[in-house]
């Protein structure tokens, strides 16, 4: 099958009178996510464009409507997306021990039909990569999750989740590294410090990082 | 060399804001910043600062602060009737204070948020670029927390120019009464169900009590916007984000900076300042409008604060 021409597929919407959204695709791959840091970056470089932050397949793009209208901030954007896109360089490697004793564990093996052991391995077989850093300060998303651990979110967030918990939910895994509300599924805890204050970029993961978990004793 | 100004009392939640770090959201930190910029620009602009000088934010119940020198201030955005030695301080205004006048604010009239800026700019811990307070990463600002008793404020000391007086015109400044908020339909407003979409452009919402910088939870009928999962994507001010309960969340200064929910409209930017002046029990609705009128409005409010430096 030949390439498809990748421009031809991307979406571009308004995000209010100053911003806009492009979407290169909608699934969780790490071509899409490359192409997509790509644009963002291209899009800074602009003077008329005062923030582009890249998602897993998607760009949010904050302009100077008095320098440039949606439309042809829109052309631009087709424009640069046809670009050949750029080689993934692999990211830094960080090997996580996780304490496999999450509140979830035993709902998560049951609801996926497989034993505790048998989800704790697969959570750790894969490198994951580092989709995008966001939500709240020092959380990675990263994936994608092996096919037999993917489940929807809790039908009900808790509203408290400690600092250091390994998670699961869809097609991604995380650490929560700040005790916020959540609803993703945990099955673990990690000690690993992931918002760092005093450093900049103030995160340990990177975009385009490479993340390996491996089962430690409490 | 500066002057400052000593904390009595800090208030509800008096925080130093500038207008934030927006180039830190790539590293999952909030932009933060001021919640009503055209307040917080208005009043540094009305004591000669540049625009992104830091200011105080504060909110509802405001702070007691002495000066410890002769200093030009200003008092823009929300009305917290703002007094200068007990005698009422004229808001919108520069005013000259001496040292040991005593400003504080008597209670709450109109809006949620009072911006007091000094000439010079106010002086907080800068972090990832900006003297915004960070609450969650307790950085920025007064050590990432808001203002206390006992607390000093320095302010760069700077000649002050002598353009006390100097005021924004009435018929300038936004009408916080209103409390209706324009926007634009988002990217996801396609999922919104007819009746949804009726209830979120026709119906009243209430702001929840747990709203604060980060977003404001509105209560009111629930809506619907069925639909596939999305991944998480980039988030900015002003979004309107319908998690699967149906209560929609309008994401303010403080926001997560990625989302997987819907965006089902966008509040454009000459109505956040409105938002800005919000407060947890206010009622609000928003106005569908073209983005050509939004940047009309947007405009105009550029307009009204250039009037301020010509």
């Amino acid at each position: 099958m030949p390439p498809q021409r990748s421009a031809d597929r991307i979406r571009v919407q308004p995000l209010g009178d100053t911003a806009l959204i492009a979407q290169l695709g909608a699934r969780l791959d790490t071509a899409l996510n490359t192409r997509a840091i790509a644009l963002a970056a291209a899009l800074k470089r602009r003077r008329d464009v005062r923030q582009a932050v890249a998602a897993h397949g998607t760009v949010t793009v904050q302009f100077d409507p008095d320098q440039i209208t949606h439309d042809a901030l829109g052309l631009a954007i087709h424009r640069l997306a046809r670009k050949r896109p750029p080689v993934d360089e692999p990211g830094r490697l960080h090997r996580i021990p996780v304490v496999y004793d999450g509140p979830d564990l035993d709902t998560v093996a049951a609801a996926l039909g497989l034993t505790k052991d048998r989800v704790i391995e697969l959570h750790g077989r894969p490198i994951y990569r580092v989709f995008l850093v966001g939500f709240v300060p020092g959380w990675a998303y990263l994936g994608p999750l092996p096919d037999e651990l993917v489940l929807p979110r809790r039908a009900v967030p808790r509203t408290l989740v400690p600092a250091g918990s390994v998670a699961i939910a869809g097609q991604e895994t995380g650490i929560y590294p700040l005790s916020s509300p959540g609803g993703w599924h945990l099955i673990g805890r990690s000690a690993v410090k992931l918002f760092l204050p005093d450093s900049d970029p103030p995160s340990l993961f990177r975009v385009g990082d490479r993340v390996k978990f491996f089962a430690a004793s409490p | 060399m500066t002057s400052s100004f000593r904390v009595t009392e800090g208030g509800l939640l008096t925080t130093i804001q500038d207008l934030g770090r927006p180039q830190a959201v790539s590293a999952g930190v909030t932009p933060g910043g001021a919640m009503d910029r055209f307040a917080h620009i208005a009043a540094n602009l009305l004591v000669g600062n540049d625009r992104s000088a830091a200011t105080l934010e504060c909110t509802l119940t405001g702070p007691r602060l002495v000066a410890e020198r002769a200093c030009l201030i200003s008092i823009a955005g929300g009305d917290l009737d703002p007094r200068i030695n007990g005698e009422a301080l004229p808001m919108w205004t520069g005013v000259d204070v001496r040292a040991g006048d005593e400003i504080s604010f008597a209670r709450r009239r109109g809006g949620a948020r009072a911006y007091l800026a000094v000439a010079g700019g106010m002086i907080g811990d800068r972090w990832l670029g900006s003297m915004s307070t960070d609450l969650l990463a307790a950085r920025g600002g007064m050590h990432g927390r808001p203002l206390a008793a006992g607390d000093v404020v320095s302010a760069a000391l700077q000649e002050f120019p002598d353009i006390a007086g100097r005021s924004l015109a009435a018929e300038r400044r936004p009408d916080y009464g209103q409390r209706v908020l324009h926007a634009v339909l988002g990217p996801h407003a396609s999922r919104l169900t007819p009746r949804s979409r009726d209830a979120l452009f026709g119906s009243r919402f209430t702001l929840s009590h747990d709203s604060n910088r980060m977003g404001y939870r509105l209560e009111g009928g629930a809506l619907e916007a069925p639909g596939e999962e999305l991944l998480s994507f980039a988030m900015i001010p002003g979004a309107v984000q319908l998690p699967a309960g149906g209560r929609p969340i309008l994401l303010m200064a403080d926001h997560q900076t990625a989302g997987g929910y819907p965006v089902v409209a966008v509040v454009v930017s000459a109505s956040m300042p409105v938002a800005g002046q919000l407060a947890p029990g206010d009622e609000t609705r928003f106005e569908e409008i073209a983005i050509e009128r939004a940047l009309a409005l947007r405009a105009a409010q550029r307009a009204a604060l250039e009037s301020l430096t010509s």
